[in-house]
């Protein structure tokens, strides 16, 4: 394979892999932050309990969020040098900012709220949960109008070749981003909640120690997870239309959508071979003008195909590669501006998919557990557990599709604004050897397998533990309250 | 503004040099300095608390060097990408050990915890030590910023002993912070430790400040002598605060040797970056001067503020069971 490759795969697996614990750690961490306040607020035994229990949880996960985020902040320079130094005078600041302003904060006051249980007093305590949850959202926000940058470049000119940072706050409220942090935020409540409502389901089937505490925190998972799938369609929706107009290569290709229609039917399902993009083979179980209200908020508007759209694109952005040795294969190649369809196309229906069936396991188990019943079946915990691997599959897939979507750009041109600043992916990578990249491929992969096996055996324990695992047992005079 | 970023970044390395050093070198000398269980616990939590909040000094120092200066960022990380590699995986292990470690009663598998810890603080003190002397004392790269020759083009005897430069001050610094903020057995313990390995582990610094700068490490070395002696008269706060003076110089004169280059070019002067060519543009600039500017002072006030909430000296009586 050659360095491209590499740094892609490279750069999906160690991704994707980090934000299986992001959205986790954001939900929870808010949760917790609320809990404790419950607590603080009413003396209530239970709301000391939740905190314990569910902190221990988003401790355990926090941790490899933590450090599976270095690798990402570090590889944009280690693989991606010729991307870094195009879009450094725009990109590094939120990254920059991202440091100063949130993650001190986080990594900072996480440590005061571990051992500092019995060292502050009680609210002062309490603001440190505040802080650090706070501060994981305030990190998300960076990243993600970093991460908007590149699908939708607002806030510059183009000088000397390179885009120049023109206006920090019109990247900070590029409407890409505000349009992607809600969705994003609502994202991790989604995890979030449905981690809460499985481990509860089950506690309450096996009719551990502490039913109320279970309750509790059924309670709180459903509802909060019924509010975030209602955030999630409305958030998307509004995603989407923007997407419409700022990448219409990635929404025909969410839907291998070969021709322009009018009005535009919304695919379902398709049976057949959706890679190529003349459609020849391809049954699709579909609903009439669906895509076009989706695009437009009208039901009989124009959706442009594949078809269309690449000699639109051609002619705008050309129709071969540079001749550069950089490129290596792509070197005057034609430009394949159609991302990978089976990738999109069903990457766009897991999100949804994945997304709808665990917004309708929220609103089952809230009707299941109405006025404080526990269904008696063995299928009620089984239910709740499998519905915790739902939303994740549909962040991931969410992301896998948004990313490769925008594919063959790293920094998608912006039709609508500032023309001429984009740069194909193949532009972007490091002139590493094949070699440097594989090793580090194989050796991350490796670590972060073993530490996902880890994580889950942790995490399993302390569940199973329940409540009298996460209490601190009493201790001698002048013990430490908590200690690693 | 350029060179007030090229000053920030070598304050945010110093931060880093300074704050991870001694959690650094705690780890590195977990087996030595801690004889049981509970001394072990004893030392790892004399950094529970702070660690990460140290380890965003490097997250930091990375991100302000991608902002300020892309062309360094690329150029440096790419090049050493094999060494980082390391560093990173390092970083991952023993972040992920200190909170792990004590989540299953098990020796075996807090043996395996304390193998990452040592293993991942000896590796990672290691590859900053590489970074570091690696952009001072420069790399063969061309007109563009890109290595020319093999991955382990970094790897030379000037950057080895750059190396073992930082892991030797990270192994003292340790000794005398665990002498600091403990107390009974293991405070004697790492006291003697600290002495008894000065000599020999502070040695590659000082070789290191007198490449870059010939005389001028004499004062660093001064400075270390004066830390050793007011840790044998038990003042291990006036040691401790000696060691920071000490990292404080060696990277001042580090940074001020490179000045005005960010990463020399060992094939060419003219393909050496420098803090102009490098540099993003005036504006940006001026956008994380004001973050730094507000955001900087109030890190160092809470971060201040942790030290002194965590500021008991611990010992073995106060590790609870479980």
């Amino acid at each position: 394979m050659e360095v491209l490759e590499l740094a892609r795969w490279q750069f999906g697996i160690t991704t994707v892999y980090h934000f299986l614990m992001v959205p986790l750690t954001i939900g929870l961490s808010l949760l917790v932050a609320g809990m404790q306040t419950a607590w603080v607020r009413t003396g209530n035994e239970r709301y000391y309990k939740m905190t314990k229990f569910w902190g221990k949880l988003l401790l355990i996960n926090f941790a490899m969020g933590v450090v599976t985020g270095i690798v990402q902040e570090f590889q944009f320079g280690m693989a991606w040098s010729a991307y870094s130094r195009f879009v450094g005078d725009v990109f590094g600041a939120p990254l920059a900012m991202e440091g100063i302003v949130a993650f001190f904060v986080e990594s900072t006051f996480l440590g005061l709220w571990i051992f500092g249980w019995d060292k502050l007093p009680k609210k002062v305590h309490l603001a440190c949960a505040w802080a650090f949850s706070l501060a994981t959202m305030a990190s998300a926000y960076f990243i993600l109008a970093a991460n908007s940058w590149m699908q939708h470049p607002v806030g510059i000119e183009m000088h000397e070749g390179r885009p120049r940072l023109t206006s920090i706050w019109a990247v900070l409220t590029n409407n890409t981003t505000l349009a992607a942090f809600p969705h994003t935020i609502a994202g991790a409540f989604a995890v979030s909640a449905a981690f809460l409502v499985g481990i509860a389901a089950w506690h309450l089937h096996r009719k551990s120690e502490e039913e109320r505490v279970w309750r509790s925190s059924l309670k709180l998972g459903t509802w909060v997870g019924v509010v975030a799938f209602s955030a999630l369609a409305i958030t998307g929706d509004l995603q989407g239309k923007l997407m419409f107009e700022q990448q219409p290569m990635k929404m025909a290709a969410a839907e291998a959508l070969c021709h322009t229609e009018q009005p535009a039917s919304f695919s379902i399902f398709a049976i057949g071979d959706v890679t190529r993009p003349d459609c020849e083979n391809v049954k699709s179980i579909t609903v009439p003008a669906l895509l076009s209200f989706l695009a437009h908020n009208d039901f009989s508007s124009e959706v442009k195909g594949i078809q269309d759209l690449v000699p639109m694109y051609q002619e705008k952005y050309g129709e071969f590669y540079p001749v550069d040795e950089r490129l290596g294969e792509l070197s005057g190649k034609p430009i394949d501006y159609v991302p990978a369809l089976p990738v999109t196309y069903w990457g766009f229906r897991l999100m949804i998919g994945f997304g709808g069936i665990s917004a309708g396991l929220g609103v089952f188990m809230l009707w299941l557990t109405r006025r404080n019943r526990t269904p008696a079946g063995w299928w009620f915990p089984v239910l709740g557990l499998a519905g915790i691997a739902t939303p994740f599959l549909a962040n991931s897939a969410g992301w896998i599709f948004t990313e490769m979507g925008r594919q063959p750009f790293v920094v998608v041109p912006n039709p609508t604004g500032i023309d001429g600043v984009w740069m194909f992916t193949a532009q972007a990578v490091s002139n590493s050897t094949p070699g440097e990249i594989l090793t580090s491929l194989i050796a991350l992969t490796t670590v972060y397998s073993v530490l996902a096996v880890v994580e889950f055996y942790l995490i399993r324990k302390y569940v199973r533990g329940g409540i009298p695992g996460v209490l601190p047992q009493k201790t001698d005079d002048g013990a430490l309250a908590f200690a690693y | 503004m350029e060179t007030l970023w090229f000053v920030l970044i070598a304050v945010l390395w110093l931060g880093y040099l300074f704050l991870e050093g001694f959690d650094f070198g705690v780890g590195m000398l977990l087996p030595v300095l801690g004889r049981d269980n509970a001394e072990r616990r004893v030392m790892i939590n004399t950094i529970g608390p702070v660690w990460d909040g140290n380890e965003v000094w490097l997250i930091v120092a990375i991100g302000a060097t991608f902002a300020a200066f892309p062309g360094w960022y690329a150029a440096l990380l790419s090049a050493v990408y094999l060494p980082l590699t390391l560093f990173l995986i390092a970083l991952i292990g023993r972040g992920v050990a200190f909170d792990y470690r004590g989540k299953v009663d098990n020796p075996r598998w807090r043996r395996a915890w304390d193998f990452t810890i040592v293993a991942g603080s000896w590796i990672a003190t290691l590859c900053v030590g590489l970074l570091i002397s690696t952009t001072v004392l420069g790399l063969p790269i061309d007109a563009n910023g890109d290595r020319v020759g093999s991955p382990f083009a970094a790897i030379r005897l000037d950057t080895i002993i750059g190396a073992l430069a930082f892991a030797g001050y990270a192994l003292v610094h340790g000794a005398v912070f665990t002498a600091l903020k403990t107390e009974g057995e293991i405070r004697e313990r790492a006291r003697r430790v600290a002495v008894m390995l000065a000599p020999v582990a502070l040695l590659p610094l000082v070789a290191l400040l007198a490449i870059v700068a010939g005389l001028w490490a004499g004062v660093v070395a001064l400075i270390l002598v004066a830390a050793m002696w007011r840790l044998t008269v038990n003042r291990e706060g006036q040691s401790f605060a000696l060691m920071g003076l000490a990292i404080a110089a060696s990277v001042a004169i580090l940074f001020g040797s490179l000045y005005p280059n960010v990463l020399p070019s060992t094939l060419n002067d003219a393909w050496s970056l420098t803090v102009a060519n490098s540099a993003s543009s005036p504006y940006t600039l001026q956008v994380i001067t004001w973050v730094a500017g507000f955001g900087t002072p109030a890190v160092l006030v809470y971060q201040g503020w942790t030290y002194w909430v965590f500021r008991k000296r611990i010992g073995v009586k106060h590790i609870p069971a479980g």
